[in-house]
């Protein structure tokens, strides 16, 4: 007889009793603290259902709730039986109803046994532990709470504001420095008396007696004055969400938990018919000596942790909602909104498509018509090119769009010809990678047949209007969008040089020289229809300054050397 | 949200029930077994009229996930849908020939049998052609979401509707009693939904789907809601306002994080576009006894009038399981693992 164990059970009494029935088939004594809640009855069907065995103790019950002293109380009690029932003992280990054993009680003596010593107790300064229920580190400690966390959640924060403000503190007692971890241990039988039969175990008791959460902290704290050796980590396998509450280990968990090579795990779901069974069946293999290795398991719940307090960037969906916040992503994927570029070159889109491996979509939000690449009907996730379903919640659109095709980078065109209603959306949202060649879109009216030179008059003032908005919105300071904009005369000054950037943006990996421009569309002629436009009250002034001529010297140098090969930048 | 408005919603809320109330009389028990309810049981409640060839397969569905007694209000079938129900030894069986459409779309009738027999048991209500998928929903059985989320302090779990169609005109197969109708109507639309926050009762808003791309897109505002809270830990103060659209107290329909995490949430595999679907439609149209004067039918009657739609596209997802659910968001595990 080496290791006993103490058991706290309050609920799922059959799944406790075949648990303790397994460590005393072993060869464990085990002292059982039935929580008061229990009634009596189902308590003594408990007890019978262990009657047949000499080495299980009960201990006087106790009322116990959550994160109170009473636990602790109970603790203590069942400790000193076990101390006085079977004083051969060389480990107690702390468990609950709703811890498992995962590997032979045999393995665990052995490795404790190789450790005569030492004691298996997560005990963590305060000032170090993540955790934080309700956002109490040291006040644990020097507070008073008289209210339940759990029932009177008001009362308790205004309680905790009070003693805030009037400074009121509790002197810690001399020679302790409070430590938290873990409520399951597996201590030395001399450390566990030492803290047991302290000699100011009075004053300890009555000061922890006050202290929130003391199953945390009262075994924690004095096992680092009583103890010859502290081994911060506990032997039972157990993870805790952001609440503080524990996770639970299912079916699923088999393979995980037996990699774990931990020696218990807590908790089990009491209908986890495959882990009990699987768990408490004879071993079928010879003892292992492995130290226990819970990162795999560790990393299951962690990422749940994170998923639940992070979410995945840019999703949208029935349980992730987020506020409209600059602090968290609004799209899942970087995407280009290229503004100019189809006016001004013929085979733009192709082109870009080509060169990136990216999807190129034509104008996304055309009043009358949504432009998917080639054309398509429906693209990634069933969204249709329908006018009305985008404009309905044309955010939804494009973060839709963004999501459903998170792997291949999105490039859409825009003007001041198309809808406006996602402005916002792009020019705060660090996705968003924009470039404009600002008054191309005159381009577009001076190429256009079906306006007489009224109507192209009229419609440049009204996009001139539109994209000028669009510009002071953009150049203001602090958008989290990247920004790129040139006049259409500066972009037509060195066309390679600024198609070279963007792509390089959208591929940063695979700087490609390149080797070829998109065909410009023929200018000749644009200059004087900047000037009838100007000679008409319109000054034109987001395209920049046009030569009469229609082609100034720069453009003219441009164009005549469109197999430019550019040195990689 | 002011002390009036929480007032108001709160009068609202007493209204539903005392409408529930009033349409008690409506139903007529003709099996009861509630006497084997026992504590932590989980009830489904449903309504249904001439669905006789579902049946099975929805309650081997429900069966083995765990659902431990059925109230059912069956609204004047003229198949044997009734006689069926009465054999089954875990079904209490209400009987109605009361108009769908005045009851709410059967809202007042379950929020009433929920009341009497729903009070501290987690409830599941879903149609007969609705299939409840949750994380881990094939390893787990409900009472492990339902026992975790009685540990986390959560007393909803939102389900959206996820529409699913056939491959090919939506008559072209025929579906055999007993069948796993997703065998059927197995593709899905991964990605074009809308959400929106829906300021009075506090949840979302959620449209899309292949109905509104083949059916809605001339007026999307019409497009059927799809948000669902269908699993709530009940207690009798409750009440459904629209469907499982929203509840009250409007607690329950805050399901959704708001500062950039993911709670938990599943799907209701709404397997309605089979061969049934297309004479159903006709007649439910005519009947005119469901939401918005049948709005919903008659666009689909208008649509399926002409030739058999096919929903299915290119870029239609078919269904695998729930991870995959999870993967393409429109679902998640939130924090459970």
């Amino acid at each position: 007889m080496s290791l006993g164990f103490v058991m706290l059970v309050h609920a799922d009494l059959d799944r406790a009793s075949q648990v303790a029935r397994y460590w005393v088939e072993n060869g464990c004594p085990v002292v059982i603290h039935i929580d008061r809640k229990v009634s009596d009855a189902a308590a003594k069907a408990f007890a019978k259902t262990l009657s047949d065995l000499d080495t299980v103790r009960f201990a006087p019950r106790f009322n116990c709730g959550w994160g109170t002293w009473s636990l602790v109380k109970a603790t203590q009690v069942a400790s000193e039986m076990m101390l006085k029932e079977f004083p051969h003992l060389n480990h107690i280990a702390l468990a609950s109803g709703s811890c498992l054993p995962l590997r032979p009680v045999v393995e665990m003596i052995e490795y404790l046994s190789e450790h005569p010593r030492v004691d298996f107790i997560e005990s963590v300064t305060v000032e170090d532990v993540p955790w934080t229920i309700g956002g109490l580190h040291q006040e644990r400690f020097t507070l008073r709470f008289p209210f339940s966390w759990k029932t009177h959640r008001k009362a308790f924060d205004a309680y905790v504001r009070l003693q805030r403000r009037f400074g009121v503190q509790r002197r810690i007692p001399k020679g302790i420095e409070p430590h938290l971890g873990s409520q399951w241990w597996c201590l030395t039988r001399e450390t566990l008396s030492g803290i047991l039969e302290h000699p100011r175990r009075r004053q300890l008791d009555r000061y922890f007696r006050r202290v929130w959460i003391p199953d945390e902290s009262y075994f924690q704290s004095i096992a680092r004055i009583v103890s010859r050796q502290v081994e911060s980590r506990t032997l039972t396998l157990s993870k805790f969400d952001l609440q503080g509450k524990p996770y639970v280990f299912y079916d699923d968990h088999l393979q995980h938990l037996r990699k774990s090579d931990c020696f218990m795990a807590r908790k089990i779901w009491p209908r986890a018919d495959r882990l009990y069974d699987a768990f408490l069946a004879p071993a079928e293999r010879a003892p292992r000596k492995t130290e226990p290795n819970p990162q795999k398991i560790d990393r299951v719940f962690s990422l749940a942790a994170e998923r639940q307090a992070f979410g995945r960037p840019g999703l949208y969906m029935q349980s992730r909602f987020p506020k409209d916040d600059w602090k968290i992503a609004k799209t899942a994927a970087p995407y280009s909104v290229f503004q100019g570029f189809t006016e001004l070159f013929e085979d733009f889109e192709q082109w870009l498509a080509q060169r990136t491996g990216a999807r190129v979509h034509g104008n996304l939000f055309d009043w009358t018509k949504v432009s998917f690449e080639g054309g398509a009907r429906v693209v990634e996730g069933g969204l249709p090119a329908s006018v009305n379903l985008r404009d309905s919640n044309p955010r939804a659109f494009l973060t839709n769009l963004i999501w459903n095709s998170r792997g291949q980078r999105q490039c859409f065109q825009y003007g001041p010809y198309d809808r406006q209603d996602i402005n916002p959306l792009i020019f705060w949202d660090d996705n968003a990678h924009l470039s404009v060649i600002s008054g191309a879109w005159a381009i577009k009216l001076f190429r256009s047949k079906d306006l007489d030179f009224n109507a192209k008059r009229r419609e440049a003032a009204w996009m001139q209007s539109v994209e000028d908005d669009f510009l002071s919105n953009l150049r203001k300071a602090g958008l989290p969008a990247r920004v790129r904009i040139w006049t259409l005369a500066d972009f037509i000054a060195d066309p390679m040089e600024y198609l070279q950037e963007i792509l390089n943006e959208i591929e940063p990996n695979t700087p490609r020289r390149l080797a070829e421009a998109p065909r410009m569309v023929d200018l000749t002629g644009f200059g004087l229809f900047l000037q009838q436009l100007k000679n008409a009250g319109m000054k034109p002034y987001l395209t920049g300054d046009f030569p009469i001529d229609g082609e100034s010297t720069e453009v003219k140098a441009a164009l005549s050397k469109p197999y430019l090969v550019k040195a990689d930048r | 949200m002011g002390v009036v408005d929480r007032y108001r919603l709160r009068l609202e809320r007493k209204r539903w029930l005392i409408r529930a109330f009033r349409k008690r009389r409506q139903l007529t028990c003709i099996a009861d077994r509630t006497d084997l309810i026992k504590d932590g049981d989980i009830l489904l409640f449903s309504t249904l009229r001439n669905e006789k060839i579902r049946l099975p397969y929805f309650f081997d569905y429900y069966r083995r996930m765990g659902v431990n007694h059925f109230l059912m209000v069956d609204n004047a079938s003229d198949d044997e849908t009734d006689e069926w129900l009465i054999d089954q030894p875990d079904v209490s069986l209400w009987q109605t020939g009361s108009s769908y459409r005045r009851s709410r779309f059967g809202v007042d009738w379950l929020n009433w049998l929920q009341r009497i027999y729903g009070d501290g048991h987690w409830t599941l209500v879903a149609d007969v052609d609705e299939f409840l998928v949750y994380p881990f929903c094939d390893t787990r059985p409900l009472q492990a979401l339902t026992d975790w989320m009685d540990a986390s302090s959560i007393r909803s779990f939102p389900a959206m509707l996820l529409d699913m169609y056939p491959k090919g005109p939506i008559d072209a197969q025929t579906y055999v009693e007993g069948q796993n109708p997703m065998e059927i109507a197995s593709w899905f639309d991964s990605g074009n939904y809308q959400y929106s926050k829906n300021g009075k009762y506090g949840n979302l808003w959620i449209q899309g789907g292949p109905r509104a791309r083949a059916f809605f897109q001339d007026q999307p505002h019409s497009a059927p809601a799809l948000n669902k809270t269908p699993l709530v830990k009940w207690k009798s103060s409750y009440a459904y306002v629209d469907s499982t659209h929203m509840a009250l107290p409007r607690g329950l329909n805050q399901v959704y994080d708001e500062y950039g995490g993911e709670r938990m949430s599943g799907c209701l595999l709404h397997a309605k576009f089979l061969n049934t679907f297309v004479e159903k439609s006709e007649e439910e149209k005519s009947r005119q006894q469901h939401y918005g004067k049948s709005r919903e039918y008659k666009a689909y009657a208008k649509h399926l009038g002409t030739t058999q739609p096919d929903l299915w596209h290119e870029h239609s997802e078919r269904y695998i399981n729930w991870r995959q659910l999870e993967i393409l968001g429109l679902m998640s595990k939130g924090n459970w693992a």
